[in-house]
């Protein structure tokens, strides 16, 4: 019999010591800051190019936490993160009054879109004014909704508000509680509606059979603001390496790589700029 | 993309690792003792370990989250969304799967075993150490049941861990992120990878149960 006590022992602490060393070289020197943002940035690959080139450029680390907007504001409540990226700007501003939030700046925006089948079943696409668009899917088109309070989700919800809907009203809304991505997938199966951050519409495309059928309106503006968390929230959070990464994030050379970010790939771009100096 | 594929997959066995191996040191003696002592609420206990080996993931995983967050009563630790916390994770959700296998592969030995040991003047180390190769079928099992189930989890691994690109993504969770991002063919490629990966360990482990017990 080859297997020992000390041998069978041996195997274990060196198992366990290995995953120690390996958890050790993944730390850096100074603790890591944590970034809480949306699924929409995590998804579109816009952050795999940020944050590696903030953390070589500025010698900090960040973990990148991807959850819904509603989420990660409610992570900065509770001082659970150091800094945010987010764009849910009625949701920001409660956040910012309350003083979870300071040092906000607008970084960029692109626009919501509302995509369907392509036969457009609700006859959306000949109207002009949004609230029209959102009376027509109440009453004619199934409906997807992302349902799990991120940016996208409280946007929807302010639109039927504005078409003085009630979303729950509605018999052929449905909630998939996912990320954007996994909603327009299942839209698209279903032969559904719904909003989508343009961005992440363009990235998925290729798999999807929905089309674009409103756009341009202003209310369909997504903007993303980053934030620090108010350090008063919590001993731990790096308020000097936030603000950091928000200078980063608004400096011209981000900003224009932002503008750039994938536009070869679309011919057009995924994010436009907000801070670059006019 | 395949040293990405190997980063991934060489982190998923060292964290379910080292977490199964945790689980093996703490529920095996725990489960040797439920087996051979009788005691008050006993059953009991055996009915909250057998409830734990099916307790969902993901709730455990909350938990330690609500723990380890820095808001949480644990957060000075500043263990939240690395290795550790995923170990910890996955050593909760493992170790009444441990217990619960170890228990019954015990008492499926027979009662006299143990006194025949003392009389034969083996410690009390060496007991275990012998009755647990008399019990190396049930043990073995215990093991890769542990360890399948912490490696195919996500839930629990995504909250605590954060799916961090370079130092808590795992198998499971990389396949979540590449299928919400539509790359398909890649969630496809990783989900392949964790099915080897777990043949070969299983496999492995399967070789050491099998083999004759001289």
């Amino acid at each position: 019999m080859l297997l020992t006590p000390r041998l069978l022992l041996t195997l274990v602490t060196s198992l366990v010591l290995a995953a120690t060393v390996h958890a050790r070289a993944g730390r850096p020197a100074q603790s890591a800051i944590i970034l809480a943002t949306t699924t929409s940035t995590q998804d579109s690959g816009l952050l795999d190019v940020l944050v590696p080139r903030f953390e070589k450029e500025r010698g900090i680390a960040i973990k990148v936490i991807a959850v819904g907007s509603g989420a990660a504001l409610r992570m900065a409540a509770r001082g659970d993160a150091d800094v945010i990226l987010v764009h849910a700007p009625a949701a920001e501003r409660r956040y910012v009054e309350a003083g979870d939030l300071v040092d906000g700046r607008a970084v960029m925006h692109n626009d919501f879109v509302i995509t369907g089948p392509g036969d457009d079943p609700a006859g959306i696409r000949a109207l002009t004014s949004v609230n029209d668009v959102m009376r027509a899917l109440a009453t004619r088109g199934a409906f997807v909704s992302r349902g799990d309070d991120s940016g996208t989700h409280s946007q929807e919800l302010a639109l039927w508000a504005a078409a003085r809907i009630d979303p729950r009203s509605i018999q052929r809304r449905e909630e998939t509680g996912q990320g954007m991505g996994a909603t327009l997938s299942i839209a698209d199966q279903r032969r559904a509606y719904t909003l989508t951050d343009r961005g992440t519409y363009l990235s998925l495309r290729r798999r999807l059979k929905l089309a674009i059928l409103f756009q341009g309106d202003a209310s369909l503006r997504n903007l993303y603001h980053v934030y620090a968390v108010n350090p008063a929230k919590n001993p731990r959070i790096q308020r000097d390496a936030a603000r950091t990464f928000i200078d980063f994030l608004v400096s011209p050379p981000i900003q224009q790589a932002i503008a750039d970010f994938k536009r070869a790939e679309y011919g057009e771009s995924l994010f436009f700029p907000d801070a670059l100096p006019q | 993309m395949p040293e990405v594929f190997a980063a991934i997959a060489l982190r998923t066995i060292l964290v379910s690792g080292a977490a199964t191996a945790l689980a093996v040191l703490v529920g095996v003696p725990v489960g040797y003792v439920i087996a051979r002592r009788s005691f008050r609420g006993r059953t009991m206990l055996l009915g909250l370990i057998n409830t734990g080996m099916g307790m969902p993931p993901v709730v455990v995983g909350l938990v330690v989250w609500l723990l380890l967050v820095r808001s949480g009563p644990f957060g000075d630790l500043e263990l939240i969304y690395t290795q550790r916390a995923m170990v910890l994770a996955q050593f909760l959700i493992a170790t009444p799967i441990v217990i619960g296998f170890t228990t019954a592969s015990f008492q499926a030995l027979s009662p006299r075993l143990p006194d025949l040991l003392i009389v034969l003047g083996a410690g009390r180390i060496r007991r275990l150490w012998l009755l647990a190769r008399e019990a190396k079928l049930g043990l073995l099992v215990a093991i890769m049941a542990a360890f399948g189930a912490i490696v195919s989890e996500v839930g629990a691994s995504m909250i605590v861990g954060g799916n961090l690109e370079r130092s808590t993504r795992v198998l499971t969770t990389a396949i979540v992120t590449e299928t919400s991002r539509g790359e398909v063919e890649r969630a496809l490629a990783l989900g392949l990878v964790l099915l080897v990966m777990s043949f070969v360990v299983n496999l492995s482990l399967t070789i050491v149960q099998q083999r004759s017990r001289t």
